[in-house]
């Protein structure tokens, strides 16, 4: 109980810290590093969560894979140079985004104060397939077994089944990934090769090789220098 | 006993919201397209929290499949969205979101 607890509160801030990171960093290589810091934190909090499949593909999938492809184009395109955050595009930009940020999270959270911890999240439980059979529906009380969840029942076991349920994660994945959801992990390869030949065909130089043209400047500062240098010239 | 699970299992959600909240924001006020991509990915990362959460809290295997399948579409969006990335750098070099609102060739 109290690793569980600790593992969360260090993750939390971590994946939070590198959040702020993501957001703040000038430079988008120190973007990307924020990324990989939050994204390690929740890999440990699936594992925390006895979803250990998800937490080793997470870890392959996200830092090996896209955030790898994301430091490649930062670097192909030499666009690692600092923003400029000064300077506000839009009036009162940042703090609507501050605002809606804040509203976001606490409606989310308001939500566990206002219904309580146990009718925040409804929903059938065990509705397809059970992690841990024989949990029942109700406690003894007749109260949904919702929030308390799978760990509680898991901790009750003793610790050689504790260990057998979570090496169970990887066979009831991959049983209901090919038996339930079969159609849709087919659709899946499916949409993977077109973003391929998506990728192949956008990032292919083109043979007519064109830059696109300026577009018309409408800022007031343009106008007067369009102005004087046509006196200028004129 | 039971009263700290619960209180976990609700701070994974708030962690999630929060996460996804700064990945709104980042997506709201950065004009790197690069960093937008990247704030995406936090998001789609916070609902994939909130999923193993809700697997865990239903005890359902279910939640955790869903998350294997917004991976693959989270790869296949940033292969995608990387494409169009470099395909505009290339003609725009340090374009940012504001000098691509027009789509025109």
């Amino acid at each position: 109980m109290g690793v569980q607890i600790v593992v969360f509160a260090v993750c939390a801030i971590v994946a939070l810290l590198g959040a702020l990171g993501v957001v703040f960093a000038r430079n988008p290589v120190h973007s990307a590093l924020g990324l990989v810091a939050t994204l390690f934190a929740i890999a440990v909090l699936f594992v925390n969560q006895n979803a250990q499949f998800l937490g080793v593909v997470q870890v392959i999938v996200y830092t090996g894979a896209i955030v790898v492809l994301i430091l490649f184009v930062i670097m192909l395109l030499g666009v690692d140079t600092d923003e400029d955050l000064d300077t506000e595009p839009l009036l009162g930009q940042r703090w609507a985004a501050v605002i809606v940020a804040l509203l976001l999270i606490g409606g989310i959270a308001g939500i566990f104060f206002v219904e309580g911890r146990g009718e925040a999240v409804t929903g059938q439980v065990a509705a397809l397939a059970p992690i841990v059979p024989g949990i029942p529906s109700t406690d003894a009380q007749g109260n949904p077994t919702t929030a308390a969840g799978v760990d509680t029942f898991v901790r009750a076991l003793p610790a050689e089944q504790q260990q057998a349920i979570g090496e169970q994660n990887i066979t009831q994945i991959g049983e209901h990934l090919f038996t339930d959801y079969v159609f849709a992990f087919m659709i899946t390869a499916a949409l993977l090769t077109i973003a391929v030949i998506g990728a192949v065909l956008m990032a292919r130089r083109p043979k007519r090789y064109e830059p696109m043209p300026e577009l018309e400047d409408t800022s007031y500062e343009d106008v007067d220098e369009l102005s004087t240098t046509g006196e200028v010239t004129g | 006993m039971n009263v700290d699970t619960i209180d976990l299992n609700a701070g994974y959600l708030v962690l999630a919201a929060m996460l996804f909240a700064i990945g709104a924001a980042g997506v709201l006020v950065r004009r790197n397209p690069l960093v937008i991509v990247m704030c995406v990915e936090l998001m789609l990362n916070a609902v994939n929290l909130t999923l193993v959460t809700f697997s865990t809290m239903l005890n359902d295997i279910a939640g955790q499949i869903m998350v294997l399948f917004v991976l693959v579409v989270a790869a296949a969006e940033v292969v995608v969205g990387l494409g169009i990335i470099v395909a505009i750098s290339r003609r725009r070099p340090g374009a940012t979101a504001d000098d691509i609102r027009v789509l025109r060739g």
